[in-house]
């Protein structure tokens, strides 16, 4: 995709919807950020329309952003007691359900992401939605503009808790039958709450409470740009010596 | 008199189904023999890889991508890699990109020997398979050449490849169950280097897959249980999100490799081929031709690295690791090293997708990073998961026996759809 392409795109994007979307352009790839309220014209707009004809829904994902930007490491201040062992935190990994993170209500924490393709106009384009209310996080369904969203809907939903206001046949899709819970949140134990085995007594398999201790090898840990304008640097050198 | 009651007859096919090609437990609802209603359950396979990965340093999960879906595993591997390089903005030395494209030839090659062998041995051809499956043999020695594992081999690595082409190809020794001339036969490419053995094992290929044709592309019966078996119109392809050979069977050229080119694909030579009436026909003949197309690239590849040595990984130590040796003298490559192996390296904030033409189709990977040395999200957008969405669709009013040719057709692996 070259880049007179995607500005176009951009450019066309801002000049039919105007402030329905919200178009940002990064790494030679489009995101337009759109309401839940108007998501359904969008939609068809963004099928059907000479410009950007997006015949093809490629993927949808939800994204739980609970979290975003946290660290274990603290690595820019010391204190007395030299730099934190990055041993504690409340990161992925690290908690059971009894004491997952709680209080952490974040603004617009899920959101829906669905990826388009125009096979036409050999275009693509990210379209994200964000759910208003993190307790109950809906977005209307797309499955009737792009069929073959039902699946992936229905995925969203099951690792998410996403609804999908419109949808058919909103069903659990990867996860087992009778399961409780949106194993994909961000505040949903690594190590989960059951585990499953054939009880030779009962002759038959039960399930139980996991028993694994939660365990994090590697914390998370976000240093500044300092490395990475560092590396560039370096191999900027490297390519002035050849 | 009271009028009969008939009702239609709920069928559970698999989980445990030779022809469900893994885990698919499909709910089929029948009138005699005609199928009413599919509804496939999927998920039975599903480990999480997805949640996985955001607990682990990138490089950590680049294997993880090679078990979903386990018969092309090197073109998984492919997209993760080139969604942390577009997010990093690095790129891979050229020679890496051409050892990177050679592979993911061999890898469709591998699919699709895999694919007709599996698919005729669903709908009676039993010979195939164990045709298909002695080429398999030869290129999986490959993967094992070039890192040590058959099949799961976590050999791209962010910013190149793990290690260059060994120079020379591991040979049989001699044992009870090969010697003599059998031993002689079977060692006789491995005499040189891997290319060497890639050029006589690409100058023998198309031979061998015009063994498979013969036993299939006129053979009576394999047309009787393909031929007009679900059939997918392009609007209807497009509907549903399909990719890959689901496309083109139904006369869309649309290939990754060639309108969105990545790795080194739009300086080598290859057609694309099309179906016309998008039938599972049509799909086995795109398939075996993409075959004879995916030698032709390695071929190309061959001669190329044969000409340029070079180097395969980037020179960036904040995500390559230094040489073994430069680790023995330089205080600076040590700690480099330990960096790397204990912490990983952090990825601008941000998110992209990445996609590659997989075998089976488009294979996605969304990544989204908040700066960690983790991923904060990603996400595998798995061909093979939105091609089985559309079973129903395809499969309401065939036969019972048709539903095996369309699950065949489909070229499904649980590892992906299941994730």
């Amino acid at each position: 995709m070259s880049d007179t392409q995607t500005n176009s795109l951009v450019e066309r994007l801002s000049a039919r919807f105007g402030d329905l979307v919200k178009v940002t352009v990064s790494h030679g790839q489009t995101t337009a950020e759109v309401a839940a309220a108007s998501l359904l014209s969008v939609a068809t707009a963004l099928r059907d329309e000479p410009g950007f004809r997006f015949t093809e829904a490629v993927d949808l994902c939800g994204v739980d952003y609970l979290g975003y930007g946290q660290t274990e490491w603290d690595t820019t201040d010391v204190t007395s007691t030299g730099f934190s062992r990055g041993v504690e935190g409340e990161a992925i990994g690290r908690f059971t359900w009894a004491d997952r993170p709680r209080d952490v209500a974040i603004p617009r924490r899920f959101a829906s992401v669905v990826h388009l393709l125009s096979i036409e106009l050999n275009q693509r384009l990210r379209v994200r939605v964000f759910c208003e209310d993190d307790s109950l996080p809906v977005v209307p369904s797309l499955v009737h503009t792009w069929p073959g969203l039902n699946w992936f809907e229905r995925e969203s939903f099951d690792l998410f808790g996403i609804i999908y206001d419109g949808h058919p046949d909103l069903r659990r899709i990867l996860t087992d039958y009778g399961f409780v819970g949106h194993p994909f949140r961000k505040d949903f134990p690594l190590i989960g709450n059951v585990e499953v085995r054939y009880d030779p007594e009962q002759k038959r398999v039960v399930y139980e409470p996991v028993s694994i201790e939660p365990r994090v090898l590697v914390p998370r840990v976000i240093r500044d740009d300092a490395d990475l304008i560092q590396a560039k640097a370096e191999a900027a050198d490297h390519w002035r010596e050849n | 008199m009271s009028v009969q009651e008939i009702r239609n007859y709920t069928m559970n096919f698999g989980p445990q189904h030779p022809a469900a090609h893994g885990v698919l437990r499909l709910v089929l609802e029948m009138d005699g023999e005609t199928v009413v209603r599919a509804d496939p359950h999927v998920g039975l396979l599903h480990r999480g890889t997805e949640k996985l990965a955001e607990s682990k340093p990138f490089n950590q999960s680049i294997g993880y991508m090679d078990r979903l879906d386990y018969v092309s595993m090197m073109c998984n591997e492919h997209a993760y890699v080139r969604a942390i390089e577009t997010l990093l903005g690095i790129q891979a030395p050229e020679r890496a990109q051409y050892i990177r494209t050679m592979f993911d030839e061999i890898t469709r090659i591998l699919n699709h020997l895999m694919w007709v062998g599996s698919n005729a041995l669903d709908l009676g051809a039993m010979a195939v398979f164990l045709y298909a499956f002695r080429e398999r043999e030869e290129l999986m020695d490959c993967y094992e050449a070039v890192s040590g594992a058959r099949m799961h081999a976590t050999y791209y690595r962010p910013g190149g490849v793990y290690r260059d082409l060994p120079g020379k190809m591991p040979q049989y020794r001699e044992s009870p169950w090969h010697k003599g001339s059998d031993l002689k036969r079977l060692n006789s490419w491995r005499e040189g280097s891997m290319l060497d053995y890639l050029d006589a094992f690409t100058s023998d290929f198309p031979t061998k897959v015009d063994e498979y044709e013969e036993l299939l592309t006129n053979n009576r019966i394999w047309k009787q249980r393909t031929v007009g078996i679900g059939v997918v119109s392009p609007e209807l392809a497009q509907q549903w999100g399909m990719t890959g050979a689901m496309i083109r069977g139904s006369g869309i050229a649309w290939d990754l490799r060639k309108k969105q080119p990545y790795a080194k694909y739009a300086d080598v030579d290859f057609d694309i081929p099309v179906g016309v009436n998008g039938d599972c026909y049509d799909r086995y003949l795109v398939r075996v031709e993409e075959m004879r197309q995916s030698n032709r690239i390695i071929k190309q590849c061959v001669a190329w690295l044969r000409a340029n040595p070079g180097p395969v990984m980037v020179e960036n130590f904040k995500v390559a690791p230094p040489k073994r040796e430069a680790m023995k003298e330089d205080m600076e490559a040590l700690i480099h090293h330990f960096k790397l192996f204990t912490e990983g390296y952090g990825v601008p904030a941000g998110e992209t997708y990445a996609a590659v033409e997989a075998p089976k189709g488009e294979f996605g990977c969304y990544l989204v990073s908040d700066g960690a040395n983790k991923p904060f999200r990603v996400h595998l957008r798995a061909p093979g998961f939105a091609h089985l969405s559309s079973m129903d669709a395809l499969v309401r009013g065939h036969m019972l026996a048709d539903a095996v040719a369309v699950i065949g057709t489909y070229d499904l692996v649980f590892g992906e759809v299941d994730r």
